[in-house]
């Protein structure tokens, strides 16, 4: 336990501060003994400022005031209500911290403003965590404040307040911005923490619903002074990549501080500028950050994000089943007609085929009495009689037969072998 | 071809098949893609589980995507 001295006039009840081991700071008062020497009976009159002639200078005095007091005061939350606020042109805001009966100088420089989320308002009741400083060419003491917390989060929602306008202002909140999902993304980025539990879990919901899916980590820090800044680092090289139809950005579960960086305004409109569409899956259901206000889609936490991006594998057997479904009722459909007409044309083909055969049938047989007609054997089946020779050939007139001429006589159920006797010819007497 | 374009192209295919009336041979034609986009469609999803890669940017401005153990 180390005690520090802070007000040592003697006589008068003396205030100790010391910092237990459990880091808290207490204090005590306790009301010096009159037994304690005088400081002057101790060493005299000859040390500086003792006497006129070793008279000490202001600045060294001033300088021993703020050794003395820089040293004296670990980082303490105080609490006061805020006035005469001013907004440095050097970034430094300057302000007091009062109660009813005291006030101080208060200084937040510009390098310490990223840890308070929005301008305190004038007269606000608030805790700021700082140490007790000395601005030696003023002489002054003042508190240098590194946090400020208002009661009920009055300076967390009325930075969220004012960072939301002004994403409305630019219609990055719009309804009619929303873009749908893609149903059937195969590459999705993820920016997260590449260590984080977020990943895992979105990991396992991909792994459960969706084969073939290619998760992509964008890594950033997800809390922190840089995760803004990683956040929109990562976002950027997303979008540069190009390779990614659907982004999700998230973290799990948090504190409010843990979870800030997703109420940042440039991480916001990082992801109200992504070319494609966005899921915000920041791991906590009560609160919406602003994150989620400009996302296409928000998930109230990484798993349900992988959920709402995927479709199950299931979902997509049943989808292909039924389209492969319609697509074949669909040709039935389309040629059902053409089979019908095909069939109308083959039966009038058949038939008009079958009717030319008979009409070739009729001419056949016509032709075929006609035939008959000019047969010889039609007369011979009058009784007539053809005579030929040993060759065949047909004897028509007398001058082809001589006496005693062999030849073959035909009739009409047979045929006689034959001499000529006598041979006359019609103009000849008969003998 | 994503599996997303496949799968809206073959919605596209079945409704037209469904609503229009064309040529048989067009007719035909589209059936034909829808088939190829159904066997496709189907391959995706016999694919292997889903991968995990991380999206790193080198000096010169190329992105590379390498393996991780998720």
């Amino acid at each position: 336990m180390s005690r520090r001295r802070t007000s040592s006039t003697v006589g008068d009840p003396e205030l100790s501060l010391f910092e237990a081991t459990d880091g808290a700071v207490r204090a005590e008062l306790t009301v010096s003994e009159p037994s304690v020497p005088d400081i002057y009976e101790e060493v005299g009159d000859g040390f500086p400022g003792a006497s006129p002639g070793s008279a000490i200078s202001i600045s060294t005095l001033t300088q021993t005031v703020k050794d003395v007091v820089e040293g004296a005061f670990i980082p303490l939350w105080v609490r006061g209500e805020i006035s005469d606020f001013t907004w440095h042109r050097n970034g430094h805001w300057y302000f007091c911290l009062r109660d009813q009966s005291s006030q101080m100088r208060c200084v937040v420089w510009a390098r310490d403003r990223v840890g308070i989320p929005a301008v305190p308002d004038e007269g606000m009741q608030v805790a700021a965590l700082g140490h007790l400083g000395v601005y030696a060419a003023r002489g002054e003491m003042q508190f240098i404040i590194r946090r400020i917390e208002a009661d009920g989060d009055g300076l967390w929602r009325k930075a969220l307040e004012q960072t939301r306008v002004r994403l409305e202002i630019d219609g990055l909140l719009a309804p009619e911005r929303k873009r749908a999902l893609p149903r059937y993304p195969r590459r999705i980025a993820f920016v997260t923490s590449a260590s984080g539990a977020a990943l895992r879990d979105v990991v396992a919901v991909l792994r459960r619903r969706a084969p073939g899916v290619e998760l992509v980590v964008a890594h950033a820090s997800v809390q922190g002074d840089s995760a803004p800044l990683e956040l929109c680092a990562a976002l950027e090289r997303v979008c540069r990549w190009g390779g990614a139809e659907l982004v999700i950005i998230g973290r799990g579960g948090g504190s409010r501080e843990d979870l800030w960086a997703f109420n940042d305004e440039q991480v916001a409109r990082a992801i109200a500028a992504c070319p494609v569409p966005t899921i915000s899956a920041v791991g906590h259901e009560i609160d919406v950050t602003l994150c989620d206000l400009v996302a296409d889609y928000r998930a109230p936490t990484p798993s349900a994000a992988a959920e709402a991006a995927v479709p199950s594998r299931e979902e997509i057997v049943l989808t292909l089943g039924a389209h492969r479904q319609r697509l074949v009722a669909a040709i039935e459909g389309c040629l059902f007609e053409p089979r019908d007409r095909a069939r109308v044309a083959a039966r009038a083909l058949t038939l008009g085929a079958s009717r030319r055969v008979a009409e070739r049938e009729g001419t056949l047989a016509a032709l075929a009495g006609r035939l008959n007609a000019l047969s010889p054997l039609a007369t011979l089946e009058r009784g007539y009689a053809a005579a030929r020779d040993a060759e065949g050939h047909t004897l028509s007139s007398v001058a082809q037969f001589g006496d005693g001429r062999d030849f073959t006589l035909r009739l009409r159920d047979g045929e006689i072998d034959a001499t000529a006797r006598v041979v006359r010819a019609s103009g000849d007497s008969p003998e | 071809m994503t599996l997303e374009q496949t799968l809206a192209r073959l919605e596209e295919i079945v409704t037209r098949l469904d609503e229009e009336r064309m040529e048989l041979g067009d007719a035909l034609a589209l059936f034909e893609e829808g088939v190829m986009h159904l066997r496709t469609a189907a391959g995706a999803l016999s694919e292997a589980d889903a991968r995990v890669k991380r999206l790193t940017e080198l000096a010169d401005g190329a992105f590379v995507l390498e393996e991780l153990d998720g």
